[in-house]
């Protein structure tokens, strides 16, 4: 029991390593070419979530845990879900109740920064 | 070592795959997780973790999506100029490759401590702390870059929202405190395992801080994305 910790061959932390690095690279890059709207978005959330899989898959060791570990810590966050689509739906109300009484001027919040000053 | 060999000894006592392994772990009137328990405690700190750093990204998203204000763009906040044209979140680009170098260093040492290597187990824990030390050193030069030249406040900024930068102190504060007691945390251990207290023990302590540490690149990889990408 106490024996039982996790040793794997050297190769495949090498690999998941580079692959972490090109992945970052990737990541950057979207950034620096200037991809926008959808393309942009949707490319940082495929690197950012391949990324995380290696990360928890193989530095955390969890593909190779039992499933009972894998289900209890993978498990809860997707309830996060929840809030996220709620937050999304609220977010989206404010903006258009303000939107609504507030109109469209964007430079009164700016407020009591060096901008403000400045006008 | 072949992998299936490591994979069956890892897997423990009682191991039964796929769904029916869940329901004999959890079912059965004996232990659950079949792991060290400091390392089934640390998971689930990294549990709790994961949701207060989720209600930070959560808030960000929420106050980034109902403000009527442009938000400013990270991409032009973070460039940074060595004597030419500034380049975009170049700071940023860097502070995650030495996150990620570090993350690597550290798996290096788990695997070395459980062959019992101490010299190079604490050597490369302490790179791994070197490493962190940096990153947090870049963070304290980009929150003074922002304080100090362009006027960034928690409740204004003359680049837009003035939310930006609520979220950006609370956010990257937090990760960087994450770093900073993760330096400490890596060193302790470092030390303990020069001096040789986990000869008996076992070495599980070394995977333990490990997750910790992972834990903090993992955060960095979502705050990367959602805070100075998107």
């Amino acid at each position: 029991m106490a024996q039982d910790g996790q040793q794997h061959p050297l190769a495949i932390y090498f690999w998941i390593w580079g692959l972490l690095f090109v992945l970052s690279a990737f990541s950057y890059a979207v950034d620096y070419i200037g991809f926008e709207g959808y393309l942009r978005w949707s490319l940082i959330l495929i690197f950012m979530l391949l990324k995380a899989g290696f990360i928890v898959a193989v530095f955390m060791h969890m593909m190779w845990e039992r499933m009972a570990l894998i289900y209890a810590i993978i498990g809860p966050p997707l309830v996060l879900l929840v809030l996220i689509g709620l937050m999304a739906v609220e977010g989206d109300y404010t903006v258009l109740t303000r939107l609504n009484y507030f109109g469209e001027d964007t430079t009164e919040f700016v407020g009591h920064g060096a901008a403000a000053e400045a006008h | 070592m072949a992998h299936d060999a490591v994979a069956t000894e890892t897997t423990g006592p009682g191991y039964a795959p796929g769904l029916r392994g869940i329901a004999t772990d959890w079912s059965a009137d004996k232990q659950t997780f079949h792991v060290p328990w400091g390392k089934a405690m640390m998971w689930i700190f990294l549990l709790s973790d994961t949701f207060i750093f989720s209600c930070f990204l959560t808030g960000y998203m929420n106050v980034r999506s109902s403000t009527r204000v442009q938000w400013p763009n990270p991409s032009e906040v973070f460039a940074l100029s060595f004597g030419g044209d500034p380049i975009p979140l170049i700071l940023i680009a860097i502070m995650t490759f030495i996150l990620i170098t570090s993350s690597g260093t550290m798996a290096m040492a788990v695997n070395m401590g459980y062959r019992g290597d101490r010299a190079k187990t604490a050597s490369l824990m302490l790179i791994t702390a070197a490493f962190g030390a940096m990153f947090v050193g870049m963070q304290a030069f980009e929150w003074t870059k922002l304080i100090i030249d362009e006027g960034v406040r928690p409740w204004s900024n003359p680049m837009g929202a003035p939310q930006f930068g609520a979220v950006f102190f609370m956010i990257t504060g937090f990760h960087g405190a994450h770093v900073s007691i993760g330096v400490i945390y890596l060193v302790t251990v470092a030390m303990k395992v020069l001096r040789g207290d986990y000869e008996k023990r076992g070495y599980e302590i070394v995977e333990i801080t490990g997750l910790y540490w992972h834990f903090v690149d993992l955060v960095w990889v979502f705050i990367f994305a959602f805070f100075y990408l998107w």
